[in-house]
């Protein structure tokens, strides 16, 4: 099971790597950094994983010296922070595609030149 | 043409590297140092039921503190970019009403919306769920309302308020830790009652209420904003 999960968060890596370099219109390229980001974050919680591990949540106080069967409950902290960044850098590219969508009238990244020479 | 060619090649180069990764993977049949001690000791030192939340709260709270400064900053950053004028918004512009199961829908779902997101950041320390993902919910709630009435105007001095009281409540209950006890951020200012009930953890609770709060005025600002963008004259 963890290898489809694995699988599945390369394989997004390298779509959103992918559009990132080849794609021309803007809008897209910001969903493909999203991609990009949910598979890091898929691939960070596959190897937090342990076998027959349940999720990090308790039902009861574990007794004195042993330890839950539970997972990694680290990399699930810190794939929550990463998550919360990845949005917020979402919208801020979005907020410049809309600006650079302003001045252009083109969503086309060929027709921004000014910082190429 | 070579362009093509170029990223082609270094998208296998990276999938070459991905594939060895995939073949010495194996999942871990023992937890390491640390999340064994947080699997131990987190539910007593805690009180949580959730470990994540404890680990973002309290024992990674830090972390959180920054986390939401960054979700501010990115707020007023948008905000800052698309700055306008009143005077520069279409009063004219026509908008196409929304349909008739958009408006029905809003109507019925917002509030259902909102009190689920409260919901999940109240329980955020029993259930999975927390502050960060209540927001979003009630975020989701205003951009609704925005996609049922574009001319919707979301009331930015409230927004404001919320936002400020929670952030500043958010560090204040974090420093009452540094005095009442062990460092900044530490729940067990008030005490940690029954374990897997709603008034247990500490303050954790408390933390995750103000976050909650914050996440989601921040996050509906942005929304407010960005939909806010498409009436403006062009």
């Amino acid at each position: 099971m963890e290898y489809i999960i694995l699988i599945t968060g390369l394989a997004l890596i390298l779509m959103g790597l992918y559009g990132i370099m080849y794609i021309k219109n803007i809008f897209r390229i910001v969903i493909a950094f999203a991609l990009f980001d949910t598979g890091i974050n898929i691939v960070m919680v596959t190897i937090g994983y342990l076998r027959n591990g349940m999720a990090p949540i308790l039902d009861k106080m574990p007794t004195e010296g042993t330890t839950p069967a539970i997972v990694d409950p680290v990399p699930q902290a810190l794939v929550l922070t990463s998550i919360v960044i990845g949005l917020g850098v979402s919208a801020l590219m979005l907020t410049y595609v809309l600006k650079l969508y302003e001045d252009k009238k083109s969503l086309d990244i060929n027709s921004f030149k000014d910082l190429k020479w | 043409m070579l362009k093509k060619i170029l990223i082609l090649f270094l998208l296998a180069g990276v999938g070459l590297i991905f594939f060895d990764l995939f073949q010495s993977y194996q999942s871990a049949s023992e937890l390491t140092t640390t999340a064994k001690y947080y699997a131990d000791n987190g539910a007593k030192e805690v009180g949580a039921a959730n470990l994540v939340s404890a680990i973002v709260v309290t024992y990674r709270g830090l972390d959180t503190l920054g986390e939401v400064s960054i979700l501010f900053v990115t707020a007023a950053i948008i905000s800052f970019v698309l700055k306008h004028k009143p005077e520069e918004e279409d009063k004219n512009r026509v908008i196409k009403p929304a349909s008739e199961i958009l408006n029905t829908a809003t109507v019925f779902l917002t509030p259902v919306m909102i009190m689920v997101g409260i919901y999940i950041f109240i329980n955020g320390h029993l259930t999975p769920g927390g502050g960060f993902q209540g927001g979003a919910v009630i975020a989701s709630a205003v951009l609704l309302i925005f996609l049922a009435n574009p001319k919707f105007h979301l009331n930015h001095s409230i927004i404001a308020f919320v936002e400020s009281i929670s952030g500043v409540a958010f560090v204040v209950v974090g420093a009452l830790g540094l005095i009442m006890a062990g460092g900044f951020l530490d729940n067990r200012i008030l005490g940690l009652g029954e374990f897997g009930t709603l008034f247990s953890a500490g303050a954790l609770p408390i933390i995750y209420i103000f976050i909650g709060l914050k996440v989601g005025a921040e996050l509906s600002n942005i929304v407010g904003i960005l939909a806010q963008e498409q009436n403006i004259k062009n």
